[in-house]
């Protein structure tokens, strides 16, 4: 017989909604550097991060071994996430790859399956609560 | 990394578009001023905004994954390299020997663009924060 741990309760909801959290810090990172000459935008697979997030081991990171090493991760409460560049559509003349229009309907995209992962994390807990209640 | 850090990237990017509205605002206002020589002539002003991470990578701070490394900043205001407008006035008090005075290289009409691309962008950052507080407020109605 298994012990009632949040983590089983809670199955993979917990982790999406975690990764959606850091994604958006991402995305947002991306918007508000819009305008910012040789900025490069960035983003995450989101699926081999929760498979990496699931499987509780964290995906090869490349390791900086000098402070002007570019940030290739984001680490927080163990998940972590290679963060990769984004491909442009259109090259533009100040070297940035921002597009937008694009960012925001990622990061609007973003925030709507944050809605729906936090959903189905509160359906666990209300039956968590049913189940507790035993009426 | 969380949600409030999402405030914090919003509000640099707030910050770094009124500075830039701010410049706009000070070209706009120079347009027509007029000085006697080509050096003292008003030039148009532009910020030059960077990433969090690159200066923080300049200054050798960059510290991997913190906050820190998240956001926009305006890393200095450049003068326009423009050629500025002379014109033959001889009557102007400002006038030089030869009776020249020497105009801004203000130009309004790319000014004009600049200052609703600024908005545009202000804009953005204030939806994103809109989102990021409907999304924290979800979170906080969990398990209710």
């Amino acid at each position: 017989m298994t012990a009632i741990n949040f983590a089983n309760a809670l199955g993979v909801h917990e982790r999406a909604l975690h990764l959606r959290t850091e994604r958006s810090a991402v995305l947002a990172n991306n918007l508000a550097n819009s305008e910012t000459p040789g900025y490069k935008a960035r983003d995450f697979d989101f699926r081999a991060a929760l498979q990496a997030a699931k499987s509780d081991k964290n995906a090869m990171n490349m390791s900086r071994t000098h402070k002007g090493h570019i940030i290739s991760t984001v680490k927080s409460e163990g998940v972590s996430v290679d963060l990769a560049y984004r491909v442009p559509l259109q090259a533009s003349i100040d070297g940035n790859t921002v597009d937008a229009q694009m960012e925001s309907a990622a990061f609007a995209r973003n925030a709507l399956e944050f809605g729906s992962s936090f959903r189905f994390l509160n359906g666990r807990f209300s039956s968590l609560g049913k189940a507790l209640s035993g009426n | 990394m969380s949600l409030g850090n999402v405030f914090d990237i919003a509000a640099m990017g707030m910050s770094a578009q009124t500075i830039r509205l701010n410049t706009t605002a000070s070209n706009m206002a120079n347009a027509e001023t007029s000085a006697s020589s080509e050096a003292e002539a008003y030039k148009a002003l532009r910020p030059v905004f960077v990433s969090s991470s690159e200066k923080n990578a300049a200054n050798g701070l960059l510290n991997g994954s913190s906050p820190a490394d998240f956001g926009v900043m305006v890393r200095e205001i450049v003068e326009s390299q423009a050629p500025v407008n002379k014109a033959y006035e001889p009557n102007n008090p400002q006038a030089n020997e030869e009776g020249y005075v020497f105009y801004s290289n203000v130009n309004s009409i790319e000014e004009m663009a600049d200052m609703i691309s600024a908005s545009r962008s202000f804009q953005m950052n204030v939806e994103m924060m809109n989102t990021t507080k409907s999304m924290m407020q979800r979170l906080l109605s969990m398990g209710q």
